[in-house]
């Protein structure tokens, strides 16, 4: 079974999804923060793929994909980096980027690449739902991939149904209508559009991501979520220079609560 | 077989709309009116009264007897360079702006290269009293400052985009993630047949006009309404899309697409997305661009802002990649030459993107009963620093 769905099904609260873009601050640190996260309690690891035009992302994640593409990051040295780290690590992997990436790797070939070096799921935020249920549902399964689409506060009832017919893995809540790492609070507006899509007892679990930051706002989002992601964040925390076990450890003990907020 | 746009949102295998969900909510309510409001016909009276008097529209279609005599042809030349604001620019925001009213949209805001489409939003949001905000990459607002001060006198905010290689490709994704950040208030006029699907139909539907006219305008001077050949500059490639729409399916008129070649084609530092370019996405549609073979978006070159993308519009990529159009790529240096040749020749300055165009006429077959119209997008006084620096490294030779 991918290592999602088998998460999903021993865990169903509190789940703390991380974040980081690939190669950022270092082009070796991938693997390093991966095991990291997973020594220090992280449930599941989102991995970014940098990427020169990232729409739907603030200035954090911007400048760790600058950051990494400089120091050459591609996504043959990120597929060896995940293979390398399979070895050592069952934490799931899902694999976020942009589809231009996906296009120009071939897109059957990557799903099959993804699914060869340990890569559990996708979340590709520009491919179309319709596009996806057409061109490639079939090979996504076919490897054994889950994908989790989006909804925002905007979603409409009937797209969020179809979002969660066509998610698997989890869907991916975006806490307000706002780019990654605006702001990082959970306000009343948002506590409403919650409980309206819990009210919908969507059958695919859910992680709320976007504006979550802190032990406080963590906690929040897992009322009305299975857990939640956290990126921006956590990029802030890592150092630009050295090495980034000790910052990692420090920052998912503080999410957990496990220590202070106050560093 | 057509050339516009099918009920998918697509030109052949190019176009539709890829776009995080943060953004789907006001596209798919687009995609679902545009032609509904534009069809209207109070929309289009509307439309129509501000192009003639506000606009300042038809424009002409001049006869240019000294450029034909020189090149053994016949030359029109469409006068977009003649609109209010100085270019074609202002047709589709003037089409914009009213839809935006139309579905209660506040705040404006724009992406802008050259500064000619962030000049022709700020002026019909000044003509409308909305607010506007246009997004300008920080190199371009160095090389454009009259459009930066025009902009700035008609009230709007010129935010820099400091991301990326701060041009046009890095304004545009600012823009849109302004958007997603103000989904409910803000309108995004964009400003070429670029961007997810409506937009390039669209803007292509706005900017028809100027093809419209040419029917009207050639018969009445040739006797046919079809030229044998339109010639436009194309970066997004609005202006194009506006020339060659009324003849997309009119196989006997040839369609010449020209491309910024920077400072040569395989010099590395260029713009000409139709050799360059693989398929791909970016700005949230399908089409050709330039792009390394991990698909990272690469930088492109060109003296001329507006022809500074490294994307195509995805009608021209489907023109193109059919065979329906011919792309022609010209150097900073041809398109230079070219712009002091026209202004000496006709008396008209160019802007530097148009001048592209009138290059393109070294570089094409025509035989001496043909008729040609040249698009002449913009006028050149936003580019008289570069054109005069030019002119002084001549003197100096």
């Amino acid at each position: 079974m991918n290592r999602i769905n088998r998460l999903f099904q021993n865990k169903n609260k509190d789940i703390l999804n991380i974040y980081f873009t690939a190669g950022y601050p270092g082009l070796n640190d991938t693997e390093k923060i991966i095991l990291a996260l997973e020594k220090s309690g992280a449930d599941l690891i989102e991995l970014g793929m940098p990427y020169s035009d990232p729409l739907a992302d603030g200035p954090t994640i911007q400048e760790s994909g600058q950051v990494a593409l400089a120091n050459g990051m591609t996504l043959k040295t990120l597929f060896n980096q995940v293979q390398s780290v399979r070895e050592s690590s069952e934490i799931p992997l899902v694999l976020m980027g942009y589809f231009n990436q996906v296009m120009q790797y071939g897109e059957e070939r990557f799903f099959k690449k993804c699914a060869e070096v340990g890569i559990d799921g996708l979340i590709l935020p520009d491919l179309p739902m319709d596009v996806y249920e057409s061109d490639y549902k079939k090979m996504i399964e076919d490897n054994g991939l889950t994908i989790s689409f989006l909804i925002t506060p905007q979603t409409s009832e009937e797209r969020i149904i179809k979002t969660d017919e066509l998610s698997n893995g989890f869907v991916y809540m975006v806490s307000r209508s706002s780019i990654t790492g605006a702001k990082s609070d959970i306000e009343n507006q948002q506590i409403e559009y919650f409980n309206r899509v819990n009210a919908m007892n969507l059958q695919t679990p859910k992680l709320i991501g976007f504006g979550i930051s802190s032990n406080e706002t963590f906690t929040t989002a897992c009322q009305y979520a299975n857990g939640a992601i956290i990126g921006s964040a956590f990029i802030k925390a890592l150092p630009k220079e050295g090495a980034v076990e000790s910052a990692v450890e420090g920052f998912v003990e503080r999410i957990l609560g496990k220590v202070s907020n106050v560093v | 077989m057509t050339y516009k746009i099918d009920p998918r949102g697509y030109y052949g295998e190019f176009g539709g709309a890829f776009i995080p969900e943060m953004l789907y909510p006001n596209v798919e309510y687009l995609r679902k009116n545009y032609l509904d409001i534009i069809n209207e016909p109070a929309f289009q009276k509307e439309f129509r009264a501000l192009l003639k008097d506000y606009v300042g529209r038809p424009s002409p279609l001049y006869f240019a007897k000294r450029l034909s005599a020189q090149y053994k042809t016949n030359i029109f030349l469409k006068r977009e360079d003649l609109n209010h604001t100085g270019a074609h620019k202002i047709n589709n925001t003037i089409g914009q702006i009213l839809l935006a009213q139309k579905i209660g949209k506040k705040r404006i805001i724009a992406e802008t290269g050259a500064g000619q489409h962030g000049v022709a939003t700020a002026t019909v949001c000044a003509l409308m009293g909305i607010e506007c905000i246009v997004y300008m990459g920080a190199i371009d607002i160095k090389r454009q400052a009259p459009n930066v001060a025009r902009m700035r006198m008609l009230g709007a905010k010129v935010i820099p985009a400091i991301s990326g290689s701060q041009t046009l490709k890095d304004a545009t994704n600012e823009a849109i993630r302004d958007w997603i950040n103000n989904p409910e208030e803000t309108h995004y006029i964009i400003g070429s047949v670029v961007g997810p699907h409506p937009y390039p139909d669209m803007v292509a539907l706005f900017q028809s006009v100027i093809s419209e006219e040419m029917q009207w305008q050639l018969k009445e001077q040739t006797g046919s309404p079809d030229p044998d050949i339109i010639v436009a500059c194309v970066g997004g490639g609005s202006n194009a899309a506006g020339a060659y729409y009324h003849y997309l399916d009119k196989e006997n008129v040839r369609l010449v697409a020209v491309e910024a070649a920077g400072l040569g084609v395989d010099s590395g530092e260029s713009a000409a997305t139709s050799v360059l370019g693989t398929k791909g996405v970016i700005h949230g549609s399908r089409t050709l661009l330039m792009q390394t073979e991990d698909g990272q978006i690469i930088e492109p070159y060109s003296i001329s802002a507006g022809l500074d993308y490294p994307g195509i519009g995805p009608m021209h990529a489907h023109l193109i990649d059919s065979g329906r159009a011919e792309a022609v790529s010209v150097t900073d240096k041809e398109a230079l030459d070219a712009a002091f040749h026209l202004t000496r020749i006709e008396g008209i300055i160019p802007a530097l993107e148009t001048a592209h165009a009138f290059a393109a006429l070294d570089k094409i077959k025509f035989s001496e009963k043909d008729n040609i119209v040249v698009n002449l997008s913009g006028r050149g006084d936003k580019d008289l620093e570069t054109y005069i620096k030019y002119l002084d490294e001549q003197v100096d030779k």
